[in-house]
């Protein structure tokens, strides 16, 4: 069992797809102005990433492998084309908040990283497990974000006040130049607790 | 005119691809080392843009949308895909042209050229075009612009680290975390555009 906990956990700190991997980076810091947005795009992220995953290491034997990009592509897009429709149904108003960005999932690099990475190589399961891990760990970054963001920008939390009324909310936190401050700043606290450095 | 010349300015300066939309982060993140390959790799994006957008508008309107192939028929539930193989044969078919008829410039592009398939700026460029209702002059010119924007960024932001080789970062921020806060200091710089319009109200 242990080597499962490890694909698990691993993504959630030591090998965070978004401050370790730097992998999907672009729709981290688009969605993540409230912590609705953020929510659902984690749990969009979470469903792909499982699903293409577990498929792609499926058919990991019987893909040839100068065409595995074209297949993986498929696969992904198709997937989110499913998200995408039920998204539309069942949370029209989200959707429309998170615009291109649920399409943008199909080139998030996590998803086609993973893909490529992990699931041509290993079995379903554990493909599954890593795509749960890695599906985790860019949540835990996006809530994080989310959270700080929609709590200095408005004083509220998924949309209700929670600071005081004279809060006056700080309008730095809303737009992109907080987002890229905050990320690099939470890549600065998780580096100097696990003391593993980059060279500059 | 002035319209279309609005779009391109507004898609360079105020709805910076990188700086505003946070499109294509990874390779801007991660080919931003020398400014060299950043150049390389602007390039690449201002080719692939300023051709897939309006290619991808062609697509769209006469056959995935709503009532476009046969009254009835509404396709556009398919444009993920169709956008993502449209931006993967394109960038095959700039690939194969350059090699042929441009040498210096596909040596210079190298590897840059298949990579820029998985840029999100490329897929997000079309879909902001479909979301936006432009007309093909106007995604062109939005194509175009887009991809001069992040052209604009990734030199800049490979200068400046260029700069930063020689001054004392705290151990946990060198690397990404540095580059991070750098990019939003130059979003902060782009937000005085914000409010540029070239059209007379």
């Amino acid at each position: 069992m242990p080597a499962i906990n490890k694909i698990v956990l691993d993504p959630l700190s030591d090998n965070n797809p978004i401050t370790v991997q730097m992998l999907g980076i672009c729709s981290a810091l688009a969605v993540t102005a409230q912590l609705p947005t953020a929510f659902t795009m984690s749990i969009a992220v979470t469903l792909v990433l499982c699903g293409s995953n577990t498929i792609i290491s499926l058919l990991r034997n019987v893909i040839p492998p100068k065409i595995r990009m074209i297949v993986q592509m498929v696969v992904i897009a198709s997937l989110v084309i499913l998200v995408d429709q039920c998204l539309k149904a069942f949370a029209y108003e989200i959707s429309k908040q998170l615009s291109v960005f649920v399409g943008l999932i199909i080139t998030n690099c996590i998803v086609m990283g993973r893909a490529e990475a992990f699931a041509m190589a290993n079995p379903p399961k554990e493909s599954f497990l890593d795509g749960l891990g890695n599906g985790l760990g860019y949540s835990a970054i996006l809530i994080i974000v989310a959270f700080v963001r929609e709590l200095l920008g408005a004083g509220s939390l998924f949309g209700k006040q929670v600071l005081p009324d004279s809060y006056p909310g700080n309008g730095l936190m809303v737009i992109a130049p907080g987002a890229f401050v905050i990320i690099g700043l939470l890549i600065w606290l998780q580096r100097s607790i696990t003391k593993k450095y980059e060279e500059a | 005119m002035g319209h279309l010349i609005d779009i391109f300015v507004r898609s360079i300066f105020v709805e910076n691809m990188i700086l505003a939309y946070f499109l294509g982060m990874c390779s801007f993140l991660a080919l931003s080392k020398k400014v060299d390959t950043a150049f390389g790799l602007g390039m690449a994006v201002v080719f692939v843009l300023g051709i897939t957008c309006p290619l991808n508008y062609l697509i769209f309107n006469f056959l995935l949308k709503d009532g476009a192939l046969a009254t009835g028929v509404d396709l556009s539930f398919l444009n993920f895909l169709c956008f993502i193989a449209v931006i993967a044969s394109t960038v095959q078919l700039v690939e194969m042209l350059l090699d042929r008829f441009f040498p210096p410039l596909y040596n210079s592009l190298g590897i840059f050229l298949p990579l820029i398939t998985v840029n999100c700026s490329i897929l997000g460029g079309s879909l902001f075009m479909v979301e936006r209702n432009y007309n093909f002059l106007e995604s062109t010119a939005f194509g175009f612009g887009s991809g001069v924007g992040f052209f604009l960024a990734i030199v800049a932001l490979a200068g400046i680290r260029n700069k930063l080789r020689y001054s004392n970062i705290p151990p946990g921020l060198r690397g990404l975390g540095i580059t991070f806060i750098l990019t939003g200091l130059m979003a902060l710089g782009f937000q005085c555009f914000s409010s540029i319009s070239l059209l007379v109200p």
